[in-house]
């Protein structure tokens, strides 16, 4: 059992962040509670009715008070807004740099793969001090990754991809649940982010029991799914290549473009009706209810290492507004 | 049984008898009265679903009910409490009663449609009720898709429709009172001589009309996916599950302040008849009601910072939400302005008005945290939420209902509650309040997802303090129960005003007659006008 606390752990770059404005929340609305609460309780002692009949002055609206009382809170308020905004985003925009490692929620359990290859149900290892980028699919219902001791939380909506990332700061043990209310065993949906030195981390990944990388896997399926008797690796097949597609832009049938992204490769393999590739036929079949969302991001990953950057691309360029914009659209397929 | 006045003045209670002279009245006092028996018995079945859920709570396993059962009691208790208690409240039973009194009308502008809108919300909780009894429902009260609409093997659909048909009596409620305030008003009573809780009443109406109709809607699309399974909210579908936050919480957040906005009105009322001074700000009081009503319909997407809406959306919902901060804090600061150099006496409804400042104060500030977008990632979805709102809808709206409650007992039944016992069970209220809810800032700090049913152990100390405190709240709640039943018959017999209030409904006999008023009153004092009440006693002697 963790120690009785009342406060949280700090464990990522962000928790301080985020806790340095709790600070100044704090300081700013307890200090307008003992204001108000003393002005209460002084005018309460000071002016309690002393006798039946006495009748107060009547006051007029003094209008520079009420814009006092607006115009000052209302300045402090927007202090509040900028500040949380801005941690709002560098939460949102995961590093160049970060490690990716995917995460399917589905009642009642977390399942989380590594690049490597390594999976795990309700535990997470990473590095201490190195960026992750957690990339996050459902299987039913809407779940909610939540490490406290990170401050960060994200909704695992099921038909997209949701991102979230951070940098521990701390090796240990800390609380991972699922924040979304998702059915009867919601509160058993938890498990642990086990934090460690990178050596640990190198250590554990080669320790494991992982059958081959994630690439692997996903290259395996991609032939036992024959998806390869069409998607060839130069441009003969029925449709088109994959090879150095990650990260392009694709021309669309009908005008307009997409980009090659995470969130686009498993629209492809769920609706592939939805997108159709310049100049290609719309044949392929979807693969709905035939693959489970662990086995489309080893498709995904298969596809991604393909090139023309492996483990890179547009999506991941944390300094590009207009790249993460995208993505953030891209992953929403229901909104078109 | 209420008992006639001493006297055997004919008055709404005494006037008729039987079954059906209420069943069928078209009189709002009397339909005001039976929408208090309806939420009272609904207060006190969510408080056992409460009740259960803090037991369960004192220990981190599971070991009084099942996880089942357990997400079922904290989907009822909410269903409960807000749909069938929180909303009708204060504009159903108290709004029903004084707000056609206060502007010196003899009813509501339609009593038909007024009587209708009770059946409405009987038919709708009885739907509810048939839910709760047959199995439950298991979906919490926000009702997110795919779970409600695929996943759910409860009693979604029954629950559903009993909300459907509650929200159109809160529809039509709306729609009497906008049209009672721009028809009825006596001779001489204009729009800025309205009592605040007029006004307050008058913007919550506003609210009721426009939004209900949306959750309407977004019932009958919840309704098509789970029966019909049309492809609306279920990705599997082809539909958004992020489309239904939208919806639910279009009507949602705005239902916040159909909850809250009409106990600023009750709060306005007693803070000025206490201290015997005009509300400080009277315009502005008044129209900081209406501003948040309006801007209560621009800030519904705070509720989906983590939801996977856009970035951008996020941070213009923020910056939204903290423009409805501006008209809370200007009516609590005219509050306390109001109090200086006034005559404040400290009866219970007074202690109420005290606590619910302090309560919606606090619950007020910590809703500038969730505002905060880098802030709420961490908090949202925790026991911090489930705190920050107890202490609007039950530190708020609560206490403002039950200040009220005494504030008009007297007028209401013609007999005075004892205030001994008022005092003790008003306090008790706000220290066990206090008790059940503030640990609970601390837990979503420390990051307990709300909503579970087992929890890490070391989240047990701030549990165990929560569940003490709600056993405080609960025998804060039961003696006013017991007082006023007690009151119907041995109560001191009631003036016509107790208080020294300025409001039409004290110029008339406590209870009132059943036209409200032995002749038409023609106002000619702007409202809360103490000077000249005092010297019309003088006159009269």
């Amino acid at each position: 059992m963790e120690k009785f606390r009342l406060f949280p752990v700090q464990a990522s770059t962000l928790a301080p962040e985020v806790d340095h404005l709790l600070y100044f929340m704090l300081a700013v609305t307890v200090f307008f509670t003992l204001l108000i609460f003393g002005a209460i309780f002084y005018f309460a002692v000071k002016y309690r009715r002393r006798s039946e009949n006495e009748l107060p002055h009547a006051q007029h609206t003094g209008y520079t008070l009420e814009i006092l009382w607006s115009v000052i809170p209302f300045g402090i308020t927007m202090v509040m807004f900028t500040w949380g905004a801005s941690i709002f985003f560098t939460a949102s925009r995961p590093p160049n740099d970060a490690i990716q490692i995917y995460a399917v929620g589905k009642q009642w359990m977390w399942k989380l793969e590594h690049l490597e290859g390594q999976r795990e149900i309700n535990e997470l290892h990473i590095p201490v001090g190195i960026p992750v980028r957690i990339t996050m699919a459902s299987e039913d219902v809407i779940h909610s990754f939540f490490v406290p001791a990170f401050r960060t939380k994200q909704d695992v909506v099921p038909g997209r991809y949701s991102t979230t990332w951070f940098t521990a700061t701390k090796p240990g043990k800390y609380h991972l649940f699922c924040a979304e209310y998702c059915g009867t065993n919601h509160s058993g949906m938890v498990g642990w982010v086990y934090v460690m030195e990178p050596k640990d981390y190198q250590d554990w990944l080669s320790g494991g029991a992982a059958e081959g990388s994630m690439a692997d896997n996903g290259k395996k399926l991609f032939e036992q799914l024959a998806c390869n008797n069409c998607h060839k690796e130069d441009s003969s097949g029925r449709g088109p290549t994959l090879v150095g597609l990650f990260g392009k832009q694709v021309q669309l049938a009908g005008g307009g473009s997409v980009l090659a992204d995470e969130a686009y490769f498993r629209e492809s393999i769920l609706q592939p009706q939805a997108k159709i590739v310049y100049g290609f036929e719309p044949v392929m079949p979807t693969f709905q209810g035939l693959v489970t969302e662990e086995q489309v991001v080893q498709l995904v990953e298969y596809v991604k290492s393909l090139g023309p950057k492996p483990g890179t691309g547009p999506v991941d360029t944390g300094q590009k507004p207009a790249a993460k914009k995208s993505s953030i659209a891209g992953s929403a397929p229901a909104n078109r | 049984m209420i008992t006639a006045a001493p006297q055997e003045r004919e008055h709404y209670l005494n006037a008729s008898h039987g079954l059906k002279s209420w069943l069928l009245t078209k009189d709002h006092k009397r339909i005001g009265l039976l929408y208090l028996a309806t939420i009272t018995l609904f207060f006190f079945i969510g408080g056992a679903f409460a009740t259960l859920i803090r037991v369960e709570l004192l220990t981190p396993q599971g070991n009084l009910v099942s996880s089942e059962t357990y997400n079922k009691l904290f989907t009822m208790h909410a269903v409960s409490m807000i749909f069938f208690f929180l909303i009708p409240s204060i504009p159903a039973v108290l709004g029903n009663f004084f707000l056609p009194i206060m502007i010196g009308a003899r009813d509501l502008a339609f009593p038909r449609l007024n009587l209708l809108s009770w059946y409405l919300l009987v038919i709708g909780g009885a739907f509810s009720l048939f839910a709760m009894i047959a199995g439950g429902v298991d979906t919490g009260w926000t009702f997110y898709t795919p779970y409600s609409t695929t996943y759910s093997n409860s009693w979604v659909i029954a629950t559903a429709l009993g909300i459907f048909i509650a929200g159109f009596s809160s529809i039509l409620t709306g729609l009497n009172f906008i049209v009672t305030v721009h028809t009825m008003r006596a001779p001489g009573m204009t729009w800025f001589r309205m009592p605040l809780f007029v006004w307050a009443n008058y913007a919550t109406s506003l609210i009721q009309v426009l939004g209900t109709p949306v959750l309407a809607v977004t019932i009958v699309l919840l309704f098509l996916e789970r029966v019909f399974h049309l492809g609306i909210f279920d990705p599997a579908r082809g539909g958004d599950p992020v489309l239904f936050q939208h919806l639910f919480w279009f009507y949602s957040h705005p239902a916040v302040y159909i909850m809250v906005l009409p106990s600023m009105g009750v709060v306005s009322e007693i803070i000025s008849t206490f201290s015997r001074k005009a509300i400080f700000g009277y315009a502005f009081v008044a129209f900081s009601s209406v501003a948040i009503a309006v801007l209560g319909f621009l800030v519904w997407g705070h509720h989906m910072f983590v939801s996977g809406q856009s970035l951008y959306a996020g941070m213009v919902f923020s910056f939204l939400s903290y423009f409805v901060a501006i008209p809370s804090a200007i009516k609590v600061f005219n509050w306390t302005a109001t109090l200086y150099k006034g005559s404040i006496s400290f009866q219970t409804p007074m202690l109420y008005a005290f606590g619910f400042i302090g309560l919606f104060t606090v619950g007020g500030l910590t809703g500038l945290f969730l505002a905060a977008l880098g802030m709420d990632i961490h908090v949202t979805d925790t026991y911090f939420v489930v705190a920050h709102f107890h202490y609007i809808m039950v530190g708020g709206a609560l206490m403002g209902y039950l200040g009220g409650m005494h504030f008009w007992w007297p007028k209401i039944t013609g007999r005075m509650y004892p205030e001994g016992w008022a005092k003790l069970s008003a306090l008790v209220i706000f220290l066990g309040f206090n008790l059940t809810f503030f640990p609970q800032f601390i837990l979503g700090y420390l990051g307990m997802p709300r909503r579970y049913h087992v929890y890490p152990a070391e989240f047990q100390v701030l549990n165990v303090l929560s569940t003490a405190g709600a056993s405080v709240l609960a025998v804060g709640y039961v003696i006013p129960m017991i007082y006023f039943i007690w009151s119907l018959r041995y109560g001191k017999v009631a003036s016509a005003n107790p208080w020294g209030a300025t409001g039409l409904e004290w110029k008339t006999s406590s209870p009132p007659p059943v036209h409200n008023f032995e002749e038409t009153p023609v106002v000619t004092h702007e409202a809360y006008d103490y000077a000249s009440l005092m010297a019309e006693e003088v006159e009269v002697g």
